[in-house]
């Protein structure tokens, strides 16, 4: 909502106090101002000026050789405006002036011949190029007849106008008209409200004799009012109204609109001036609209309706969708003389249907969609009646023709002292509750420290004793409210288990060079399907997705964090930054169905991706790519910090290269996996080589064991043996291990790979690993004896099952 | 002979004295101490000697012996010093070259900001809550006083899956989850960060995703200037003491009386610059006193209980305080960009 502060002048005193202090006081008690713009930047010298003569430049085609009376001189202008013509009354920027821009008016020479100054147009004096009338676009603006000669242009054209731009909430719909923005200042400023005159004269002859109203759904139409007016004369409007529209943000038309629009801004109140010599039948009917019933609109598209439209009809064809916009068939044109003027209230949510239907919003709409104040839509077509007839001389016919079923009654909100400073926390007297009372301009009764507030019925937000408790604070001042904390029981905050380990697992990846991201969860349709872990894929996820997308690219819900995590790895190398290491904990969203109807399954991913060098000392020509194992040795550790126990086996997986992925498990359950991602789609994602993980934190994180038992530290002496196993290539090294811890338990205390040898004085298809075998009893020295007899069983059973030997 | 040893004993202080290798010092050992030594040959004339005077030269001749023993040890450990400082020098190396790299990594920047607003409120006995993103039209609108049809509703592009699914547009359907959940029998003191969705073209200053943190307070007797007070505390942690909050009415559907916070502009402290658009206050977050039908929806009476909600955008509050200019830097993870908020 645009607000000229000239135009509000008229209701509301707001002499004496700074534009930018009332701006700040209207914001601090509700209603942000979002700007404050002034009409048109300085300028200095504007004059009226009378074309006394006007005649083709001798020296160029395009050019006119003015005189201009300016009151004190008639000076010489020459103007190439189109439109101008001898006795007109003009804008003229003398000599010496400056017009916005800072523009200079200097005496010049044009082909030959002096000019001594400029015939000025809207664009030139500073207004909004978006506000000039499509007449004058072009050219220079033309004055009323009734001008006076030499005088100032800035207050005539209301140059010296600013304008608040209100940001308005939904509620305060009141504040959608200047009468609702006059009493909201009035409240902060503590004034009273000029309302307007809406007196109006009739002629003898009677409304009714001329129009029927009949309202067929009066629960969506509960008021409609068809006012008479004769004899109009379809013209420009006078000049202070055209320069109010323009400063609230409307183009000038012609009277009759401009009036119905003004009255829209004055009053909120929508309302619809139809040529009354178009309507075929005199009665207007308004009735639900039936199935693909069409009708053409003012902007002459052709609508399909539905029964949930709201149609005013002449008793046979359409004429206005209601509340939205009229028909092009009785629309008002220069030729119109008796107008039919409509002032009606329609039920805010059909209205809200059938805008979000055709995308018609408009200033209309919006205030009836938000609900327009029930006492004040006759009156607002009183208002226009009386303006018809001051300023489009028409004669306004007795009595309107009304449907009335429109509860006008204000609601009552009861509030008591003791009760509003228990939830401010304020020390309120009744004579200051009262007084905030008076300033809202509320009516009241008060029996000791109970008050029964009547609501205005322009305050449609205000229904029950917390909406008073907002109305009461803010005019009080939030500044004015106390610092307090709350008084409760106080009780120790505290981060659950799950939401301490979630934040130790992050920790621990970024202190081993993992940088967290924080990608999108809807992905595209290419990417949905790609590096589903084997544990979820098992569940045969169907990918959900919105159901009206702002792009391609955000559509479906994610079932891997990987692929925009890649994608981010390859923005990254576009800018040459090529060594990469990222995780990220995030959400995916697993259904079965194919159209959903429950809430997906949430679950809590783990992810990362390395790609790049993994270490790289340049000076001492250290550098380290990294492969399989980086990944590995950063999950092993992992799952070692987390003290769980997972198992890794060779993984298939279409997206992943086939002979560098491992599935990772937890008790037999598969929980993720690792690998590099498959060479062809790190091409596709313009990567170079990469390894992933991919982990189901809901499984990690239910798996982790609070409180670790104790175990003593060995007090006795460790004995080591080394034994290297030439086995084929295929058998999995852990294998081997597994059964090494089996067949040692419960003395081995540790296993583990010291070398791996393939080449060189080994058969074809065959390997050596070497293992590093500890042995502990926690109880007593272990005697070498016992050592050498469980290393011999061990021997001898690796190369039974694995058909193994030992290398020497 | 007394003479003798004493001048011996001078002499070989001397020599030890100048030694300069411990080769020469075991043979001024040798020299003197041995059993061919000088010292020894002095002693040899001792059967010369009355009764009285032996233990006298004995004794001269024993201190004689332990001095030079102890010179030549303490020669010795001085030569071992500078040879070993000699054999270090020669080590050296140039400390100014760097090191070989531990990389790490480190947190979002807006992982570090929820984080630290969970633990300022975590400071005050809130308790963290975390709920899903893909929401019921019930828990993201309707619980919250935003029935269907709600005008309100506008000021929330919905991303829906169906007419009832939908991605959460704000992290307030976990307050209605947590209050249904206390069934209107125990305070809660929660806050909940989160991810949550509009339905918002990607610009500068719009990102279809984004985070927020929401807070709620319910409890007997909660007033509004308990919102207040807590909202400063929460502004000058989070901000620097030297902040000043401003509260100016505001309208959410689920709170009311409802209020916007600001709080003075850190860089022309309240002067007006760009930065705050000429105010001299920059929005933070919105709040208010939870709407009585919120209440009742969640089972509390709200003629026993009141509280307040505030609700804020860390993504926001990481470009104010950090001068990120283009929200969509937090999901593009150029590493240049994530690496800056590494630091301690």
């Amino acid at each position: 909502m645009l607000v000229s502060l000239n135009w509000l002048k008229n209701y509301v005193d707001i002499s004496g106090i700074s534009i930018e202090d009332l701006a700040e006081r209207i914001t601090k008690s509700g209603i942000e101002v979002d700007g404050i713009h002034y009409i048109a930047e300085e300028s200095k010298g504007l004059v009226v000026g009378y074309v006394e003569s006007c005649e083709q430049h001798p020296n160029a085609d395009k050019l006119n050789l003015c005189q201009v009376d300016v009151g004190e001189e008639t000076l010489q202008i020459i103007c190439g405006a189109p439109n101008i013509k001898q006795g007109q009354k003009v804008i003229v920027a003398k000599p010496g002036g400056v017009l916005p821009g800072n523009f200079k008016i200097k005496k010049v020479k044009l082909r030959g011949i002096e000019s001594n100054g400029m015939i000025c147009s809207l664009q030139e004096i500073g207004i909004n190029e978006k506000y000039v009338p499509k007449d004058v676009a072009d050219g220079i603006f033309v004055l009323p007849e009734d001008t006076v000669v030499g005088e100032d242009i800035e207050p005539l054209m209301n140059l010296n106008d600013a304008v608040l731009e209100f940001d308005l909430t939904p509620n305060r719909a009141d504040c959608l008209s200047m009468l609702g923005v006059a009493y909201e200042v009035a409240a902060v400023l503590d004034k009273e409200v000029n309302l307007p005159d809406y007196s109006v004269a009739t002629t003898n002859d009677h409304a009714k004799n001329y129009i029927s109203v009949d309202v067929e759904s009066p629960e969506l139409n509960p008021y409609y009012g068809a006012f008479i007016i004769k004899d109009v004369q379809v013209k420009q409007s006078p000049l202070w109204l055209r320069n109010y529209l323009m400063a609230a943000g409307v183009r000038p038309i012609n009277n009759v609109v401009d009036i119905t629009n003004y009255v829209l801004f004055e009053y909120g109140q929508p309302l619809h001036a139809f040529d009354y010599d178009h309507l075929d039948s005199k009665k207007i009917v308004v009735r639900q609209a039936r199935e693909n019933e069409k009708m053409t609109t003012l902007d002459d598209v052709e609508r399909t309706l539905t029964s949930q439209d709201l149609l005013i009809t002449d008793g046979e064809k359409p004429i206005a969708l209601a509340g939205v916009m009229g028909g092009a068939n009785t629309e008002v044109n220069e030729n119109t003389t008796t107008v039919l003027l409509e002032a009606a209230y329609f039920d805010p949510y059909t209205v809200r249907k059938t805008v979000n239907k055709t995308g018609l919003r408009s200033e209309a709409s919006t205030r009836f969609e938000k609900g327009v104040d029930p006492n004040r839509v006759k009156e607002a077509g009183l208002r226009a009646c009386l303006m018809l007839k001051d300023y489009a001389d028409g004669e306004v016919l007795e009595g309107a023709v009304e449907f009335d079923k429109l509860d006008r009654s204000s609601k009552k909100v009861m509030m008591n002292q003791k009760e509003i400073n228990k939830r401010l926390g304020t020390d309120l007297t009744t004579k200051e509750i009262e007084d905030i009372l008076r300033k809202l301009g509320f009516d009241y009764k008060q029996v000791d420290i109970e008050f029964e507030v009547s609501i205005p019925t322009r305050r449609g937000d205000i229904s029950i004793f917390e909406d008073m408790l907002e109305e009461v604070a803010r005019i009080y001042g939030y500044d004015h409210l106390p610092y307090t904390l709350p008084k409760g029981a106080s009780k120790p905050g505290a981060l659950t288990e799950r939401q301490n380990l979630k934040r130790k697992i992050k920790q621990f990846l970024q202190g081993v060079g993992l940088s967290e991201t924080i990608t999108y969860s809807l992905t595209n349709k290419d990417y949905i399907d790609k590096l589903i872990s084997p544990e979820i894929k098992i569940l045969n996820p169907k990918p959900a997705r919105v159901a009206l997308p702002m792009t391609e690219d955000h559509y479906y819900l994610r079932l891997s964090l990987l692929p925009e995590m890649l994608k981010s790895m390859a923005y990254n190398i576009a800018r040459k930054q090529t060594n990469l290491a990222f995780y990220e904990m995030g959400t995916i969203f697993v259904t079965d169905e194919e159209k959903i109807t429950k809430q997906p399954n949430e679950r809590l991913r783990l992810s990362g991706a390395i790609t790049g060098h993994w270490m790289n000392h340049e000076w001492q020509q250290e550098k380290k790519s990294v492969d399989f194992y980086v990944i590995k040795g950063i999950i092993e550790s992992l799952f070692s910090y987390l003290d769980v126990e997972v198992d890794y086996k060779r993984l298939k997986h279409p997206d992943l290269h086939p002979g560098r992925s491992a599935m990772i498990s937890l008790d037999e359950s598969t929980i993720g996996f690792i690998g590099q991602v498959h060479p062809s789609m790190e091409k596709a994602f313009d990567l170079k080589e990469t390894y992933v993980f991919d982990l189901d934190m809901e499984q990690v994180l239910e798996a982790y064991e609070h409180i670790p038992s104790f175990s003593h530290i060995p007090r006795y002496p460790a004995i080591a043996r080394d034994v290297a196993f030439v086995l084929d290539e295929s058998v999995p090294a852990n294998e081997v291990q597994r059964l090494i811890e089996e067949l040692g338990s419960p003395v081995i205390k540790d296993v583990h790979v010291f070398d791996l040898y393939m080449g060189d004085n080994l058969p074809d298809g065959k390997k050596s690993v070497a293992y590093n075998l500890i042995y502990q009893d926690p109880h007593k020295t272990l005697k070498d004896e016992e050592v050498d007899q469980s290393f011999r069983e061990i021997i001898e059973k690796v190369n039974e099952q694995f058909d193994a030997y030992v290398r020497s | 002979m007394k003479e003798q040893l004493q001048s011996i004993h001078q002499e070989a202080i001397e020599k030890i004295k100048k030694s300069d290798s411990a080769k020469h010092l075991q043979e001024l050992k040798v020299a003197y101490l041995g059993k061919k030594g000088s010292i020894t040959s002095v002693l040899r004339g001792m059967g010369k000697l009355s009764k009285e005077e032996r233990p006298v030269i004995g004794d001269i001749a024993n201190k004689v012996r332990e001095s030079i023993t102890h010179t030549i040890e303490s020669k010795k450990d001085e030569l071992d010093r500078h040879a070993l400082e000699k054999k270090l020098e020669a080590e050296s190396i140039d400390v100014t070259l760097p090191g070989r790299p531990v990389e790490t990594g480190g947190p979002h920047l807006l992982t570090k900001i929820i984080e630290e607003i969970e633990n300022l409120f975590i400071g005050m006995g809130y308790e963290v809550r975390e709920g899903p993103e893909v929401e019921t039209d019930y828990y993201n609108f309707e619980a919250l006083n935003l029935p269907k049809n709600h005008p309100a509703r506008d000021m929330q592009d919905t991303f829906y899956l169906t007419p009832d699914l939908l991605l959460r547009t704000h992290t307030s359907p976990v307050q209605a989850r947590t209050m249904h959940k206390y069934g209107g029998q125990q305070p809660v003191r929660m806050i909940c960060p989160g991810i949550v969705y509009r339905r918002d073209d990607d610009d500068a200053t719009h990102s279809h995703q984004f985070t927020q943190i929401e807070g709620l307070y319910v409890d007997k007797n909660v007033r509004m200037s308990d919102l207040k007070g807590t909202l400063d505390v929460f502004a000058k942690k989070m901000f620097g003491e030297d902040r000043e909050i401003r509260l100016r009415p505001s309208f959410f559907p689920f709170t009311e009386p409802s209020v916007e916070m600001d709080i003075s502009c850190k860089v022309c402290r309240g002067e007006g610059c760009s930065v705050c658009k000429n105010t001299g206050w920059i929005e933070i977050l919105g709040a208010g006193m939870v709407h009585p039908k919120v209440l009742s929806m969640a089972g509390y009476d709200p003629e026993i209980y009141t509280g307040f909600a505030f609700g804020m955008g860390p993504d926001r509050i990481a470009m104010l305080k950090y001068g990120v200019n283009d929200i969509r830097q937090f999901y593009m993870n150029d590493v240049r960009f994530l690496q800056q908020y590494h630091k301690a």
